[in-house]
């Protein structure tokens, strides 16, 4: 489980985060949504240590992240698997080397087992004959499924998904999101899923917190944001026209 | 450059040089990668080392013949000049300054390129010292590749004059083999080499400074190639100055 307490994020006069409070349930995909500019991915970012926040704690199972020193710091990370916005994979490596990449470097097993693992995890994400290609030779949504590939290689008991299905396409995206889903629950992972889509609230959503303007502004459920009395909540919700007529319709029964 | 900002970047360097002297997570990656850096530093610099101390061993050659014109002056004083020359400062200053362009570059660039598409930041989360994972390997291999890539330097750059001086007919053989061995100090090799290992250092980890703190996207990439070069050749002909003060003064 991890838990925010307080977390307060500036970047000079401009307040990123202002006092924000959350706690991460394991074996849940736990949504932070939010419109674009509320210091979603600065909180993702401040949760494993990418920027220090000014204020607040994050507690991994209750060791308090931020007072960690470099090395104690390192070894929580060990233990997270993250997905960037952009995959983040390495250009100069082949698909299976990126998979590879935390086996190399965290443990000693032989080259034969390692690429068992790495197959592994590229047929749990539904790749196949990709080893070999570099990441310029992948479509968006491969990029994605690698990472998580990459992300799961080592059965880390944090996942960390920043935007997973930005610049994917609506059958992609649900692919991704069923995916990251599953993996949650196979790997009994506290995952943390950054997004603004509605598509995604509505697949993974277990445990949401709304955040607008730098603070929580609503908690919940996935099967009780359609009903939220929140105003800027109900706004970001019912934004697209499909969700405004849907809402109509439910309205006029 | 402000005197504020300067001791601003000053401390970070210095701060990231901590970061990236911390004991590698993994030997084994470690060596793998020191190799391939090796490689590409090395072995991938070779080319361009060669031709330009080739010709420039050459054009040293020609001008110091037609410099020494007078009947006083021996010819085999050509060979003497272009060894000293080629030796003192042309191989390892001007060579590492074509290095400081070459590797400097390509460096920055990388570096910065992974910053901005947030490689740098999956290292980091993975809980690995990216600093240390991406910078250590390019500056031992430096280090340990750029007094082989002079002294190659040195060996093409005497040849060069030696077989083009002879082919322009501005020296005879015998006068230059004579020339390039008359009062040889083995000394001057060893100025050379150390300072190498100075340029060695400086290079990779400037131009590794600008890459990993670039901040932005393709554009402040190129800026931060382009910085590279700069200061490292700044820092290079600095180093240059104060290194040739302490050890020939």
């Amino acid at each position: 489980m991890i838990e925010v307490k307080n977390l307060r994020k500036a970047f000079g006069e401009k307040v990123i985060l202002q006092d924000f409070s959350f706690r991460f349930e394991v074996g849940k995909s736990n949504l932070i949504i939010g419109e674009s500019g509320t210091g979603k991915s600065i909180l993702i970012k401040c949760m494993v240590g990418l920027i220090n926040p000014e204020e607040g704690q994050v507690l991994y199972d209750g060791q308090d992240f931020l007072k960690m020193n470099f090395d104690g710091r390192n070894a929580i990370r060990k233990q997270i698997g993250m997905l960037f916005q952009g995959a983040a994979l390495f250009d100069s490596m082949t698909v299976k080397e990126n998979v590879m990449f935390p086996l190399s470097m965290f443990t000693n097993m032989p080259y034969d087992e390692k690429l068992d693992r790495v197959n592994f995890c590229l047929q749990r994400v539904n790749l196949e004959n990709v080893l070999n290609l570099n990441p310029a030779e992948l479509s968006g949504g491969m990029k994605k499924r690698v990472a998580i590939a990459r992300a799961i290689a080592l059965k880390p008991k944090y996942l960390f998904c920043d935007e997973p299905n930005s610049g994917l396409d609506p059958k992609t995206s649900i692919l991704i999101d069923e995916l990251i889903e599953e993996i949650t629950q196979e790997y009994n992972m506290t995952t943390v899923v950054i997004t603004h889509d509605m598509n995604s609230v509505l697949e993974m959503g277990d445990n949401i917190a709304f955040l607008y303007k730098g603070n929580k502004a609503w908690q919940g459920t996935k099967s009780e944001i359609l009903q939220t009395t929140n105003k800027d909540l109900s706004e970001f919700v019912y934004a697209t026209k499909f969700l405004k007529q849907f809402r109509d319709r439910l309205e006029k029964g | 450059m402000n005197p504020i900002k300067l001791f601003y970047h000053v401390g970070q360097y210095w701060l990231m040089l901590r970061q990236v002297f911390r004991r590698p997570e993994k030997r084994n990656v470690f060596w793998s990668r020191f190799f391939d850096e090796v490689n590409s530093i090395g072995v991938g610099s070779l080319g361009i080392v060669a031709i330009i101390s080739i010709f420039m061993g050459a054009v040293i050659t020609i001008q110091s013949a037609f410099g020494f014109s007078s009947p006083w002056i021996p010819l085999y004083a050509v060979g003497y000049a272009a060894r000293d020359s080629i030796i003192l400062e042309f191989s390892p200053t001007i060579v590492s300054l074509i290095l400081a362009g070459k590797v400097g570059s390509s460096i920055a660039s990388e570096i910065g390129n992974m910053r901005v598409t947030e490689q740098i930041d999956a290292i980091d989360v993975m809980g690995i010292n990216s600093a240390s994972f991406l910078i250590l390997p390019k500056i031992l291999a430096s280090v340990f590749i750029f007094p082989f890539l002079i002294c190659i330097s040195m060996f093409l750059g005497i040849l060069g004059g030696f077989v083009l001086g002879v082919a322009a007919g501005v020296v005879t053989p015998t006068q230059y083999v004579y020339g390039i061995q008359y009062d040889f100090r083995p000394y001057y090799v060893t100025y050379a080499v150390i300072k190498t290992l100075f340029f060695g250092f400086i290079i990779p980890s400037i131009s590794a400074y600008q890459g990993y703190y670039t901040k932005g996207g393709s554009l402040e990439v190129g800026q931060s190639s382009t910085r590279a070069v700069v200061y490292s050749i700044i820092v290079l002909l600095l180093f240059n100055f104060i290194l040739t003060q302490l050890l020939l003064a």
